[in-house]
């Protein structure tokens, strides 16, 4: 598969937005689908749809094989050790949601600390927040630089004896930067403390081997890997699976069930409650399989070429803030531009079918501390190239041009 | 749609340089909002006289052309009205942007006319609406309760 053309299997690049092609730039909030994964989605429901993991008619054995293949897929692109330890979710807030529900309900006290960043997304900030409320426990940040980036030192100097849990981002969805995340993970197991990392934006972006990494869990959000909606995946170290208490309750995750008393199934059925999301599980198996034909360092290298040439040509425009400068930086821009407002500036880019985020990016405690209420942001994917950017650069001009500056 | 319908030039002036902008002395009403999705930001203060009159009406708030336009906007047109007259414009404006009606009032000049009409270009922008009518609702907060 190539990065030339590729726009042509992705079926909404077929449309015209306000009468000019689309330019995506918004893949950090939403990636687009390719072709196979929308039409294994009707696929699934046209031939192979029963509920999974119940019945043993022939098409729930079909569908159950297909959902559980997924696993094995999963496991493998991401490099675990065994398929029990990958736990389907809604997203990965859901994902982070039930190690902060279950690991905090056995192992935080009044007092603990629990270690985030600046740079969070508030899905790995709020949970933890509930942790606060109901526990007791404190929340500390380690603090960004100019740059936009945490460094390692700063991490170190924020744990205690009390810390016991670090939960932070892989890359950063305001300044794109990509966290030395080995390292820290390393410094945390000299100190016994288990580490979460968000993979919202990292996965979709990043190598993955989560046994190399040796990190406790990693959320990922399915649908910024070019996925379906709906879907996400808790990695988490089958010790952890085994010895923390169940998420939510329902069918599927018991073992057995009595008036006095109810035992559970074992990870993953254990962390999979109720009826889950078929089709969406069975297709991001081809989600997978279009990032393995491309190459995930080949979707690093083609992103980073984007990235670098936008860089550069933003940099030029001297009414353009970009937000941070980190040395390692993965396909997110976000930018201000004096004397319009991103709200304003997302309107007018949207005029020609440029499409970006606009806001805080659900990254508030970073927007404070930059002193700004909100950013535009434009985010690469597998499909944009240098003639995105160009369009973009121009529509910035325009910008200007309706603020009159 | 054309982009200059919204981002006319009284809007352009407002947002850029708005009026009755800081806290106004003495005020004994007001009210702020905030939208979570962006950010935008509006406080309003008010004093409202023992004759049912506003005689002073300012804002302090962050956001958009639009957000800011029309909070510079609201306070330019009804600063030192009537209490039920600054209601009913209210309500004008709120069905002017949801039911795309036309404000008619007869107590508001046609340069006053014009100027609240120029915010009806957020119609065909349906994420932009609230910009336009977090002020206008916030007003009516405002009015409701007293400090």
């Amino acid at each position: 598969m190539e990065f030339n053309n590729i726009k042509s299997i992705f079926p909404i690049f077929k449309q015209k937005i306000k009468g000019k092609p689309l330019i995506y730039l918004d893949s950090a909030n939403s990636s687009q689908k390719p072709k196979m994964v929308i039409d294994e989605i009707s696929k699934f429901y046209e031939t192979e749809f029963s509920n999974v993991g119940r019945s043993v008619h022939t098409l729930a054995v079909k569908a159950t094989n297909k959902f559980e293949e997924t696993r094995d897929i999963v496991k493998s692109y991401i490099n675990a050790k065994h398929r029990e330890e990958i736990i389907f979710t809604k997203g990965a807030t859901e994902a982070i949601n039930l190690v902060a529900n279950t690991y905090g309900e056995k192992f935080i006290k009044n007092g603990d600390e629990i270690l985030v960043t600046e740079l969070e997304h508030h899905s790995n900030y709020v949970p933890w927040h509930y942790l606060r409320k109901k526990k007791g426990a404190v929340i500390k940040f380690a603090s960004v630089n100019d740059n936009g980036e945490i460094d390692i030192d700063e991490f170190k100097k924020n744990i205690t004896e009390k810390t016991k849990m670090i939960a932070f981002t892989h890359i950063s969805n305001v300044t794109g930067s990509i966290m030395p995340v080995k390292k820290i993970i390393e410094m945390a197991k000299t100190k016994n403390i288990p580490v979460l990392i968000d993979g919202t934006q990292g996965a979709p972006h990043a190598v993955l081997d989560v046994q190399d990494l040796d990190c406790d869990f990693y959320a990922i959000s399915c649908h910024k890997m070019y996925g379906p909606n709906g879907l996400g995946i808790l990695y988490a170290k089958k010790k952890w699976l085994d010895e923390l208490p169940p998420y939510q309750g329902g069918g599927g995750m018991i073992s057995e069930v009595k008036k006095d008393d109810i035992s559970y199934a074992e990870s993953p059925n254990k962390y999979e409650a109720g009826t889950m999301q078929t089709a969406e599980v069975v297709a991001f198996a081809k989600s997978i399989k279009f990032i393995q034909d491309l190459g995930i360092k080949n979707i690093e290298n083609h992103e980073s070429k984007i990235l670098e040439y936008g860089l550069e040509k933003l940099r030029k425009d001297n009414s353009v803030s970009i937000i941070g400068n980190p040395k390692n930086r993965a396909s997110i821009i976000s930018f201000t531009i004096k004397g319009v407002h991103p709200h304003d500036i997302a309107t007018i880019l949207d005029d020609d079918g440029v499409a970006i985020r606009a806001g805080h990016h659900c990254c508030q405690i970073l927007h404070d501390k930059l002193g700004i209420p909100a950013s535009a942001r434009a985010s690469i994917g597998v499909y944009n190239n240098k003639e995105d950017i160009d369009v973009l650069c121009e529509s910035i001009k325009k910008c200007k041009k309706v603020f009159q500056i | 749609m054309e982009l200059k319908e919204l981002y006319q030039e009284i809007i352009l002036d407002h947002a850029k340089n708005p009026r009755n902008k800081g806290k106004c002395e003495g005020y004994n009403h007001d009210a702020k909002a905030h939208n979570p999705l962006c950010g935008d930001k509006v406080h309003i203060y008010l004093k409202l006289d023992k004759d049912k009159n506003i005689s002073r009406l300012s804002f302090e708030g962050e956001g958009c052309a639009i957000s800011l336009a029309s909070a510079s906007i609201l306070t330019d047109t009804l600063k030192g009205k009537d209490l039920n007259f600054s209601k009913k414009v209210t309500d004008d404006f709120l069905n002017m942007i949801k039911n795309k009606t036309k404000i008619t009032l007869n107590s508001l000049s046609e340069d006053q006319i014009t100027t609240i009409s120029s915010l009806s270009g957020v119609q065909e922008f349906p994420m932009r609406i609230k910009c336009a009518t977090m002020a206008w609702h916030t007003l009516l907060s405002a009015l409701e309760k007293k400090n």
